[in-house]
């Protein structure tokens, strides 16, 4: 009883149940079965297998962590890597047991007794803090009751239905097949198979643990590039063939899934990689890191020059299909950094961001459509146009600021994202019907010509977002550090004493408000010059969130981030057709997991320095 | 230095009757006073007096509802805090509000404002005349820092500078903007004797050096009579007593006010 009441038992039951609910949670809205779907490696392991492997690995590993931190020894990890993997497995196989025809009898055995259970301890527990006997009585029959209403009818309905399945509509056949590793016919085999894997996952994770720092980042490495592109083998198989032949293809995918051998050289490769990184990155970094301003920064520019050219060759490198995704992961990178000017930068939380991704899309739609609805048959080119549906996202950004200007947080927030709703409104109002067609939107809008061609490929459209993203880049960095880019900090920081520092307040709020609408503009724009049609749902709240998501998942005022953001959760459910299903449970595990283990996202945005530049050298602070 | 003359010509701040109301609670009544150029004046009074309120009041982020206030011979009335911070008012605050994620030089950078001119399309263009600009606003900041005694610390954080760093960086952001009256609002508070004595020499030096006006709240009573040259004390947004800091030491009203009539009666 001692060893369970410690400090280190309770982390580690708390920990193994935490990973037991994920997996149970998972299961029961149905990510499990549905990433079971795809495979991993080549009659090897699934994803949905994959992720009740995960679980108690990467839970063992933190638990170990936890206990070396309370000066616990390796054996003792070892056993609580066990006890991970045990926990984790258990919530699963209960509800298997349930879920059976032989034992449903303990699911109803279980519902009876519930309340009772709950009912005495709740009662003793009051006993015990000091209450009366009578009391303790009625609280008793009050929690056996409401709890029994709520069990007894589960156990009703499971009676008359005859599974769980009635109100688990994912615990199903699918979901067993996949938790018992493929032994769904032999339950004890099953459930044998998966508490053998978690057991062995956590007790590997807490091995893994146990390892040098070397061999161990090596084979986090390793592990994770492996997980990660046999996961996404579409989109590296449609990497690799633009550039590999048909044999070797072959020889490295199976369809769309990692071959074995493949799977296996990979690993090899990226652990035997991550080894030498181990070994070596430190030191170049704090190479690095010892070089004057000058230098680094050259160091720096290299790397960006390399970057560009990577992102102008990308197309070829990735071929038509995965072009197209980056064309959306570009228009949102487009809105990021516009938004990423009001939310970052100037700190005003403008959640209507859609407002100016609408008017321009549907400026460029009316100009330059060649249906029915177009103003100007043809007459004005998308170059024309994309000036024109700047500024008239810019003077809609003016509009909607000039109200709101008084407004301060949360309350901005609130505000704008009315805007947002009411540009939704009028888009598919029938008032405007006659311009804009309503739920119909406006057809046949012509692809951009460029100097006699037209880009009508994603290939083509590419430069496009990447030339407007580039520019935004450019100007944000350049408003960043200057006087402009200081006043919106300032008043990001506090309002009031910017005023009181001379600073015209609501003029930097109108500009910040006005050039990231324009970017907005203009990525509505290549949005409608991209799919040919322009449609009021196309422009919900959605967009919005998803523009505030990115930014926060990749580090507000963070341009790197920004792109990464747009990648993670722009890209990820567009390339793992399974996720897109889960997109919005993603979104908000990984914002909550965000904003709790890393506030300032993924690459945190860095400081301007000043004095480094001119070669002061930093004193340490002295702590008073 | 300049004297407490009645009617000395050179009042750079001068208020007429200001009154301040919050819903029935008179803040500041009709408080009459006069701040000579180039002076060092203490605003004392007990908790609750209206020292704060009168200094928001002279930056404009109160407006007055009765009286005016005059600038250099300008009214100040109706007009927005950053036009007061423009006419050359700068101030600081009881609880630091530094731009906390900002660097240190830029907190400076930003306190420069009223004398910057470029524009955002200057800087997006990278104009000559911009880049000059921002060179300019860098190496006063520089200078800045050096004064306040921060060099080598312009790149840190501001809310990762040491308590007393902080003080004398938002001290610093007040000075950037050059102005001709600074107001200070308990610029020794949570300060230990040593540090208490540096700033005050350093408030002295501020306005030896450069001539600058001081305006300050204080509690530290070793403080205010060591430095001032003018003492207004202030109990429920009235002034009782003003004058020299020997007339205020030994005046009835005031140490009544600070301590109750039994004390007075005493004195």
């Amino acid at each position: 009883m001692d060893v369970l009441r410690s400090r280190t038992s309770r982390d580690v039951l708390s920990l193994g149940l935490l990973s037991g609910a994920f997996i149970l949670f998972t299961g029961a809205v149905g990510m499990i079965a549905a990433f079971h779907e795809r495979e991993v490696v080549d009659r090897f392991i699934s994803l949905g297998q994959l992720m009740l492997l995960t679980a108690p690995f990467v839970t063992a590993y933190f638990a170990a962590s936890r206990l070396r931190e309370q000066g616990e020894s390796a054996p003792r990890m070892l056993v609580a890597g066990v006890a991970v993997g045990l926990l984790t497995a258990l919530p699963s196989v209960i509800l298997l047991l349930f879920n059976s025809d032989e034992y449903r009898f303990l699911l109803f055995f279980t519902l009876r007794l519930a309340p009772l259970v709950a009912a005495s301890v709740i009662a003793w527990g009051r006993l015990r803090a000091g209450a009366e006997m009578q009391t303790a009585i009625g609280i008793w029959l009050l929690v056996a009751v409401l709890v029994g209403i709520v069990t007894y009818s589960f156990a009703l309905i499971f009676e008359v239905k005859g599974d769980l399945r009635s109100v688990f509509v994912n615990i199903d056949r699918d979901w067993v097949e996949v938790v018992t590793f493929d032994n769904r016919k032999d339950l004890m085999r099953g459930i044998g198979a998966l508490g053998l894997v978690s057991i062995v996952s956590g007790l590997g994770g807490s091995i893994l643990y146990l390892l040098p720092t070397g061999p161990r980042r090596a084979l986090i490495y390793g592990l994770g590039v492996t997980a990660l592109i046999g996961a996404f083998g579409e989109t590296a198989r449609l990497i690799l063939q633009e550039n590999v032949d048909r044999d070797t293809l072959r020889e490295i995918f199976r369809r769309d899934t990692l071959r074995q051998n493949a799977a296996l050289a990979l690993f090899v490769i990226s652990t035997t990689a991550g080894f030498f990184w181990a070994l070596f990155g430190s030191q170049a970094r704090e190479r690095f890191s010892n070089l004057d301003y000058g230098p680094r920064r050259a160091v720096n520019t290299v790397g960006f020059v390399l970057f560009v050219l990577l992102m102008l060759m990308l197309p070829w490198l990735i071929g038509r299909t995965l072009s197209d995704v980056a064309v959306t992961i570009g228009i949102f990178v487009l809105m990021g950094l516009g938004l990423n000017i009001a939310i970052g930068l100037a700190g005003l939380l403008d959640l209507g961001y859609v407002t100016n991704y609408a008017v321009g899309a549907y400026i460029l739609a009316v100009l330059t459509s060649i249906g029915p609805l177009g103003l100007f048959k043809g007459t004005f080119t998308f170059w024309t146009v994309i000036p024109i549906a700047l500024l008239a996202a810019m003077f809609a950004g003016f509009i909607f600021a000039v109200p709101v200007l008084r407004m301060r947080g949360d309350y901005l927030a609130i505000a704008t994202l009315g805007f947002g709703e009411i540009i939704g409104k009028l888009a598919i109002s029938d008032w405007l019907k006659p311009l804009i067609g309503g739920a119909q939107g406006v057809q046949a809008i012509p692809k951009p010509i460029f100097f006699g061609t037209e880009l009508k490929n994603p290939e083509q459209l590419y430069y496009i977002v990447l030339a407007a993203s580039l520019v935004t880049l450019f100007v944000s960095i350049r408003l960043n550090n200057s006087r402009t880019g200081r006043q919106w900090m300032a008043i990001r920081e506090d309002e009031d004493v910017a005023t009181a520092m001379g600073i015209d307040t609501a003029r930097a709020k109108l500009l910040a408000f006005t050039l990231s609408a324009a970017t907005g503009g203009v990525a509505g724009a290549i949005f409608a010059a991209k799919v040919g049609t322009v449609f009021p749902n196309s422009f919900t709240v959605f967009i919005s969130i998803n523009v505030l998501s990115l930014i926060i998942v990749g580090g507000i005022a963070s341009n790197p981030g920004i792109v990464v953001g747009a990648i993670v959760l722009i890209g990820m459910p567009e390339l793992l057709r399974e996720f897109s299903e889960f997109r919005f449970l993603l979104y908000g595990a990984l914002l909550i997991l965000m904003m709790i283990k890393r506030p300032q996202g993924l690459i945190p945005s860095k400081i301007v320095t000043h004095e480094a530049q001119s070669g002061v050298k930093p004193t340490l602070a002295t702590a008073e | 230095m300049a004297g407490n003359g009645k009617s000395a010509p050179t009042s750079i701040l001068e208020a007429k009757g200001m009154t301040k109301r919050f819903e029935g609670l008179v803040a500041v009544d009709s408080l009459d006073f006069y701040i000579p150029e180039g002076a060092i004046a203490s605003i004392i009074g007990p908790n609750g007096a209206g020292k704060t309120t009168f200094f928001n009041c002279i930056t404009g982020f109160y407006e007055i509802d009765d009286g005016e206030i005059l600038f250099q011979g300008e009214r100040l009335h109706g007009r927005s805090p950053d036009q007061i911070a423009r006419l050359g008012i700068s101030r600081t605050y009881q609880n630091i509000r530094l731009f906390s994620n900002m660097s240190a030089i830029e907190n400076i950078m930003v306190g420069q404002e009223p004398h910057l001119k470029s524009s955002w399309i200057g800087a997006v263009l990278g104009l000559p005349s911009t880049r000059e600009e921002d060179a300019l606003t860098e190496n006063r900041a520089r200078e800045l820092l050096r004064f306040v005694g921060l060099e080598g610390k312009g790149d840190m954080l501001s809310k990762n500078l040491a308590y007393g760093d902080q003080r004398r960086l938002e001290i610093g952001r007040a000075l950037a903007s050059q102005p001709k009256l600074i107001l200070l609002d308990e610029p020794t508070a949570g300060m230990n004797p040593r540090e208490t004595l540096e700033t005050t020499d350093f408030i002295r030096r501020l306005r030896d050096e450069i001539g600058i006006t001081i305006v300050l709240i204080e509690h530290d009573m070793r403080v205010v009579m060591g430095i001032s040259e003018h003492i207004t004390v202030l109990d429920y947004g009235r002034k009782i007593a003003e004058g020299l800091p020997a007339d205020i030491q030994t005046n009835p009203d005031v140490i009544e006010a600070y301590l109750g009539r039994g004390a007075a009666a005493t004195a």
